[in-house]
């Protein structure tokens, strides 16, 4: 392709203020559109990653080397839906707030454009008349209110922190169809950080694999699934359950 | 693809001021000190209804008497009624003790939560001024103030905007930066919120009922330290009763007539156990939610 890249993110490499290095000499880019997925296993450095490119290092940690360069604003979906709530305030007033500062509009506006946003997100229309706290929604509701916060900063790049994890399966599914069809929609490019090689197959054309802070393998999923150049990225493919009745009969207890 | 069809369209319905009141009939704690402390207050309320004395009116014909029908808790050495000036006394005392905790309460969270807030050189300031602050036993600061000041309400008052905040910054101070550390405040910048905005809108309901819960006690503590400048001499001036200047009064006659002395420290007892009960219901409540 030849169109320029949104981010770029050039030998980055982030250290412990014990001089401990987390993250070492990370490179990859992102188009815009595009989805790439972070993958690896847990305390590989991708969350601290994401963090960096959001600008939202934790206390103690430093960006010792590299260079993030990004042309658009990014933000950010969380891991724990109902910890990126504040739980004492209601969701449509959380969200309106947002659009408010976001979008430089008036109250009346931003309401609305929140309300449109929780309904593209297909929450329920009840929120309309009656407002609820975190704490009366479902973590998936809750993770749906996450990401239109997140979309009603209008980022030209969703970043996704393990948005899925905390979600039971089947929620799961719904989270990421809302994802891409939301995706499909704006044009927003997203770097999706999982453990979960499988979510990550199904959603983005590019992965890059990390383990213990380093980059190991890059390049297209497809390529990637196919013909995996480390070993691994073979033992993240095989670590994918499989459904045992797919696998003719050979399971633990037939 | 349709989303909307996966979800539960059923939302729990939340009946919140009828479980507010649910949740207090199943707080014991709560339930006793609310019953205490409204029964202090309406009984300092209506005491000009309820008793035919006025709390100065001597009687020195019928001076150290012991409780009768007439005087409920008997008079003192000038024949004062001493229910009358009990509750009087608690008019002026539970008065001080409220309005002396709005400032220091107020100015003690605003401070605590910048402080947790914003962390480093803000919060090695606040901590610093807070720290210094402790190093002063408070009773020695009250003293010097209420002498330098003069006796009255007056020293309480300025003693207290001075030193009163420093329990409610630290208390809020840690739990800001424990909320700091948490996501949604992360998010609440990321996605743009003004600090200002994300501190009085999102951390203050949140550090709110831990705060409250220390205002509780610290009233406390506050009542005991405007009974002790009383006892001292150097509180609230007489003839304005005051529970401190009735403990003292009571003191030479401690022996004939001890309930002169005993009825006004019961009424310090009973008050403090009120607030605590009250205190303590009251985090109950906001634990479990």
């Amino acid at each position: 392709m030849t169109t320029q890249p949104i981010l770029e993110v050039e030998s980055l490499t982030l250290a412990a203020k014990s001089q401990e290095k987390l993250v070492h000499n990370i490179s990859f880019s992102l188009e815009r559109g595009e989805s790439l997925g972070l993958v690896g296993e847990s305390g590989s450095g991708k969350s601290l990653t994401l963090r960096a490119i959001l600008g939202l290092l934790p206390r103690g940690v430093e960006q010792t080397g590299g260079t993030i360069r990004s042309k658009v604003s990014s933000s950010m979906v969380f891991q724990d839906p109902r910890g990126a709530l504040d739980p004492l305030c209601p969701v449509v007033k959380q969200l309106t707030e947002v659009v408010y500062y976001r979008q430089k509009t008036t109250h009346k506006a931003a309401r609305t454009i929140a309300l449109e946003l929780l309904e593209r997100l297909g929450l329920p229309d009840s929120l309309r008349t009656k407002d609820r706290y975190p704490g009366q929604l479902s973590g998936g509701q809750c993770q749906r209110v996450v990401i239109a916060m997140a979309l009603a900063c209008k980022p030209g790049i969703l970043l996704c922190d393990e948005p899925t994890t905390a979600l039971d399966v089947t929620v799961q599914q719904q989270i990421m169809d809302t994802i891409t069809s939301l995706q499909r929609e704006l044009g927003f490019a997203m770097v999706f950080v999982t453990h979960n090689l499988a979510i990550a197959a199904n959603l983005c054309s590019r992965l890059v694999v990390m383990k213990q802070g380093r980059m190991i393998e890059h390049g297209e999923t497809h390529r990637l699934l196919r013909q995996p150049a480390e070993a691994y990225t073979q033992m993240l493919i095989d670590s994918v359950l499989p459904l045992p009745e797919l696998e003719g009969g050979r399971t633990s207890w037939n | 693809m349709n989303t909307t069809t996966h979800l539960d369209p059923s939302l729990p319905e939340s009946g919140k001021t009828l479980s507010t009141l649910r949740q207090i009939g199943k707080t014991p704690s709560l339930l006793i000190g609310i019953i205490m402390f409204a029964i202090l207050i309406l009984l300092a309320l209506f005491i000009p209804y309820l008793s035919p004395y006025q709390p100065s009116e001597q009687n020195l014909s019928a001076f150290l008497q012991p409780p009768s029908s007439a005087h409920w808790l008997g008079t003192d050495q000038l024949g004062r009624d001493l229910f009358t000036r009990l509750l009087y006394a608690a008019r002026t005392d539970l008065t001080i003790m409220i309005l002396a905790e709005i400032i220091p309460f107020c100015t003690g969270v605003m401070l605590g939560m910048i402080s947790g807030y914003y962390g480093k050189w803000t919060d090695r300031i606040i901590s610093l001024i807070t720290d210094t602050f402790i190093a002063f036993p408070f009773y020695l600061i009250v003293i010097i103030v209420a002498f330098a000041s003069g006796a009255g309400e007056r020293g309480i008052y300025i003693t207290f905007i001075l030193v009163g905040w420093i329990v409610f910054a630290r208390v809020v101070r840690g739990l800001s930066a424990s909320f700091r550390k948490q996501e949604w405040i992360a998010s609440a910048q990321t996605l743009g919120l003004p600090g200002i905005r994300i501190i009085l809108r999102h951390l203050l309901p949140n550090v709110l009922p831990q705060a409250v819960v220390v205002l509780m006690t610290d009233m406390i503590g506050l009542l005991v330290a405007i009974v002790t400048l009383g006892y001292l001499g150097i509180g609230i001036a007489p003839p304005t009763p005051d529970w401190g200047t009735m403990i003292s009064d009571g003191q030479p006659f401690i022996t004939t007539a001890w309930w002169l002395s005993a009825v006004p420290g019961f009424a310090v007892v009973y008050t403090g156990i009120a607030l605590s009960l009250l205190g303590d219901g009251l985090a109950d409540i906001w634990r479990k939610k």
